[in-house]
């Protein structure tokens, strides 16, 4: 095993650089960013769920005051490639979902942009629609990608024979990522050449993903993205509005055409969780032990393009079990595109595994920290290797210790104040520790320092201040003397700030490219001296089942007469590898925990199943925590450093805060009540006295 | 979003004869509430009368020692008042348990009470709605209803009056002061607001050019009084139910006897709604938990809740039940501190 990077500024508390920038209104995000003479689009949206539209009348949208141009799908730039049905957007009058472009208007403000569109006539055929996710839907079926089912021994007859048993179903909501800056994009056409200012996770995938639809080289197209405000996952991959940006400016060459999603638009076109049908059947020794594992899980899909919500992740390798079943399944309906949402699978998936595990700690008699510790397995269920590091009972021991976890009784409804019910719960977390390859770093010497280049994102999480952090060590100087410059295609490449493997997937170039640097130029280098380095792919993954693990306490208050609940105090207990900034990274796990938070009780995308588009479609009726709803939450890592996560020793922590924060709170509610809530969120009614 | 013209005026006799003129004219004072209509199409005036520069920005008290707020006092500004807080404390509750900072910061109190009612469907101008668009149809019943009416509601309309300063109004017994194309005129802010019936378009007595002036308190009264709002999360949220309630007990007997009780209710009905059955019940009674639950029962025996918001019966029900328990437990009883200055 590679040896561990000797650290000096890693680990240290580093205020953000990007700080003071973004206080002072510096910090350029995409739609600030200054340019000549700009058009604003307005686009125009299919007001039903399934259908075509048969007529576009944009005459008057046309005759109106500062109009430029209106898009259809009958005037729009051809497409070198329409596989992707999401983003193969103005092809044909075709309706897949509600909330679907139909086109766009170009005006010379953003007002007489909107007031255009609203000029437009559309005649409708409409078709019956279907956007009701059930279990025994008969479109369901097995997703095109994705781990596959599981079956080891024989689930049904260790069910029956098992000493205590749980058959519980559980359900996870449509939930919508909401980052705070919404997707903006500005689209400009030179010559042949498109330039994209916009805010996403990953500008080079981005530019992979876009490039062969638009036809151009690689190089034809530029994307700069060096501030984001949040993603969350929503911008980890581009969604259509980034192509209705590309097409309108097209069709006005040298104009750049800004685009703001508007909040509403946010949840029909740039992705969201999709809702899952999770049945859990849990069998166990009296001791505990758990003997069957079954979980069959539904989610929803699109019938435009699939993405498979796979809440059985989790369950291959969270807990030990002789005989296991794991069925994943998706329903296409005509809806929006599900994608990426903060921990896909393991967020969802981890709802029912730690609600369950909970009710068979209940079942048996057992603490629920010491059912898990009678249930970690020695090695990964689903691939037999080892573990990296599982220290999920540290976690939860030493969590259990900080948090106070002894005040806690078992019974429910046995502490009371002031006409409140109390109650604590505990959930366990994971999340893949990955790293990709082909991450490229460059490193120049300048004259006071070092220039370190990769097209790196940083979506509020940090990247910029820890990616710097990781060049002063690599490099073994002071932080002053690196100048990091991320976010623009014009840098090397980098891999996307996803499934948490951003900072240990740059960290891995930024290393290689400062061994290379050393090599070839030493430790007194002339100014202009240049290296790059490339990620490699981590050899441990053949070896190792690497994941990080976690432990969430929560305490909850449940107004005995009205139902309210709010939330006393949740505690995370993480191991991740080594962290690289204790300050920033303390922000991304309450930042998940807060995120967990809202999962659990406030978020819920209602779907009205007569129109077929989520109606609380703005942050005044869809529900995310808001300062007040967050009493007390800390989190807290074990010292340690990962060997088998590379030199850095560190693991991704972007999603792990949320994986199993919504299962604390929820069976600290149970606790609290006695009432088992199953389906999320928990909102007060299901407290109120029968 | 409609191109309109837009003025402003310092002189309220003004305001009032730009819009007598023209019907299509309105008056936009915090904009909290008709600047996301505007942008979401679900209002569309030729004219918008900018009504922040008139001078009604004093809070005074009156002779009978009432109080009397302007209608452009900012939100902000009047639940800070010294004698907002220490003579009508749950006034002050609920003004600040409503929306959020930066929105009360804007927000004028005659522009509070003119709040449309709130209802997501209203507010979609792709979906069919009475309020908007009068007998077009309701897309709320049969569908999304979690914050809709269980009270006093009608098959036209089923959205909720959002307010919770006009609640606690309501309780107050307080008076909206009016001046129209006709004078002046003096309405209790319990008529003010009108149930939906056949005309859901209509939220208000008020009619068009009338300009909200001053809001005028009573002079305090005995008793113990709070706002209590049960929502889904701890600060900017609707109310699910909230109650305003004032309760005097007299205590000079064998037996505490409740003197005079006031009560109302917000989220759950086109109006913020007076509980006239409960305070009925609660006057003469002895304050305990079965004059509660009485009192509760007699208001909501009416209560025709929807599909989705059938909890909230149960969930009044408790509110009411709580908040009454506090008033009425004697000077250590602690009031539940749900307001959002409690966390400030």
């Amino acid at each position: 095993m590679s040896d561990l990077l000797a650290t000096s500024a890693i680990g240290t508390r580093q205020v953000r650089l990007d700080g003071p920038d973004k206080v002072r209104g510096r910090a350029t995000y995409a739609y600030e960013h200054p340019v000549d003479d700009p058009l604003y689009l307005c686009p125009l949206l299919a007001m039903i769920a399934r259908g075509r539209a048969a007529t576009i009348d944009t005459s008057a949208a046309e005759a109106a005051d500062g109009v430029v141009h209106v898009l259809t799908h009958e005037n729009a730039p051809a497409l070198q490639s329409t596989d992707d049905a999401e983003l193969a957007i103005l092809r044909s009058p075709e309706i897949g979902f509600r909330g679907q472009y139909l086109g766009a208007v170009i005006a010379t403000t953003p007002e007489q942009a909107r007031h255009a569109a609203d000029l437009i006539t559309v005649s409708y055929v409409q078709e019956d629609h279907d956007v009701e996710l059930r279990e025994d839907h008969p479109a369901s079926r097995p997703p095109e990608s994705g781990g596959g089912d599981v079956t080891v021994g024989d689930v049904d007859s260790a069910l029956a024979e098992a000493a205590v048993s749980i058959d519980q179903r559980y359900s996870t909501p449509m939930e919508h990522n909401n980052p705070m800056e919404p997707h903006t994009t500005i689209a400009r056409w030179d010559r042949g050449e498109l330039t994209l200012w916009t805010s996403t996770q990953g500008v080079h995938p981005t530019r992979s993903t876009l490039a062969p639809i638009l036809g151009l080289e690689p190089d034809q197209l530029r994307i700069v993205s060096p501030h984001v405000g949040g993603g969350f996952g929503s911008k980890g991959v581009p969604h259509a509005d980034m192509m209705l940006a590309a097409l309108a400016a097209k069709a006005v060459p040298g104009r750049p055409v800004k685009y703001a999603v508007t909040r509403q638009q946010m949840f029909s076109i740039t992705g969201y969780r999709a809702p899952t049908l999770q049945h859990i059947r849990l069998g166990a020794r009296a001791d505990g032990t758990i003997t069957a594992f079954a979980f069959d899980a539904v989610s929803m899909s699109s019938q435009t393009k699939e993405f498979p919500e796979e809440a059985t992740k989790p369950a291959r390798m969270m807990y030990a079990g002789d005989n296991r079943r794991l069925t994943q399944r998706v329903v296409p309906l005509d809806v929006p595109v599900p994608s990426w949402m903060r921990a896909p699978g393991e967020a969802p998936g981890m709802v029912g595994i730690e609600i369950a595990m909970d009710e068979l700690a209940v079942a048996s008699g057992i603490d629920p920290i010491e059912l898990r510790v009678r249930n970690d397995p020695e090695n990964d269920p689903d691939t037999g290797l080892p573990f990296n590091q599982r220290r999920l009972v540290d976690c939860l021991r030493e969590g259990a210790e900080r948090f106070g976890w002894d005040e806690r009784s078992s019974q429910p409804r046995t502490r009371r104040d002031n006409g409140w019910l109390i109650g604590m719960g505990v959930a366990s977390a994971t999340y893949p520790a990955g790293r990709q390859p082909g991450s490229v770093a460059r490193i120049r010497r300048t004259s006071d320092g070092y220039e370190v280049a990769i097209a790196a994102a940083d979506l509020g999480t940090g990247t910029w201040t820890a990616l710097t952090q990781v060049a002063a060590d690599s490099l073994d100087v002071p932080i002053e003397q690196v100048e990091l410059q991320i976010g623009d295609t014009d840098l090397p490449n980098a891999t996307v700030a996803g499934g948490s493997t951003g900072l240990a997937s740059w960290s891995a170039a930024v290393l290689a490219a400062a061994e290379t640097f050393r090599r070839e130029h030493g430790t007194d280098p002339a100014s202009g001296a240049q290296s790059q380095g490339e990620a490699q792919a981590n050899p441990a993954a053949e070896k190792f089942a690497l994941h990080s693990f976690g432990a969430h306490f929560a305490e909850v208050r449940i107004h005995a007469a009205t139902g309210e609940i709010r939330v006393n105090r949740m505690f995370g207990m993480f191991s991740a590898g080594r962290i690289v900034n204790p300050r920033t990274a303390r922000s991304q796990f309450i930042g998940g925990m807060t995120m967990g938070l809202g999962m659990a009780l406030h978020e819920k995308g209602e779907l009205d199943p007569r129109f077929g588009h989520v109606v609380n479609h703005d942050l005044a009726e869809y529900h995310v925590p808001v300062n007040a709803d967050v009493a007390e939450i800390e989190a807290a890592w074990l010292d340690e450093e990962d060997p088998q996560a590379g030199p850095l020793g560190a693991r991704g922590i972007g999603e792990i805060g949320i994986v199993g924060a919504a299962a604390a709170l929820a069976n600290a509610a149970y606790n609290a009540t006695g009432v088992r809530v199953r389906d999320l969120p928990l909102f007060g009614d299901a407290f109120l006295p029968r | 979003m409609n191109p309109f013209d837009y003025i402003r005026t310092t002189d309220t006799a003004d305001a009032v004869a730009v819009l007598t003129e023209r019907p299509d004219a309105v008056f936009l004072a915090g904009g909290t509430n008709l600047v996301d209509h505007l942008k979401l199409g679900v209002t569309e005036p030729g004219l918008v009368v900018d009504i922040n520069g008139l001078d009604l920005t004093d809070i005074e008290v009156l002779d009978d020692s009432g109080l009397r707020i302007g209608a452009m006092v900012r939100n902000s500004d009047a639940a800070a008042d010294m004698r907002v807080r220490r003579d009508y404390p749950m006034l002050s509750r609920a003004l600040l348990s409503g929306a959020s900072g930066q929105l009360r910061n804007a927000a004028s109190m005659g522009g509070n009470l003119l709040q449309r009612t709130r209802c997501v469907y209203f507010q979609d101008t792709s979906t069919p709605c009475n309020k908007r668009e009068p007998g077009s149809g309701c897309s709320a019943i049969g569908g999304y209803t979690r914050y809709h009416a269980i009270l006093g509601a009608s098959q036209d309309c089923v959205a909720t009056h959002p307010s919770d300063m006009a609640v606690a109004l309501a309780a107050l017994d307080a008076t909206v002061v009016v001046l129209g194309p006709h004078g002046e005129r003096r309405i209790p802010v319990d008529e003010l607001h009108r149930l939906p019936g056949e005309q859901p378009e209509r939220d208000t007595i008020l009619e068009h050019g009338e300009l909200i002036t001053a809001l005028e308190l009573p002079p305090p009264r005995a008793g113990r009084s709070t706002y209590r709002k049960i929502r889904d999360r701890a600060s900017y949220a609707f109310a699910l139910v909230s109650v305003a309630a004032t309760v005097d007990v007299d205590d000079s007997g064998p037996k505490p006897v409740i003197r005079e009780a006031a009560i109302a209710l917000g989220g759950v009905a086109h109006k913020p709604w007076r509980a006239r059955a409960a305070e009925a019940v609660l006057r003469g009674a002895e304050p305990n938990e079965k004059t509660f639950l009485q009192a509760a029962d007699a208001e909501l025996a009416a209560a025709e809740p929807l599909e989705g918001n059938r909890f909230k019966v149960q969930m009044a029900r408790g509110a009411i039940t709580t908040v009454l328990t506090e008033l009425t437990g004697g000077p250590e009883s602690k009031l539940d501190d749900t307001t959002e200055d409690a966390h400030e």
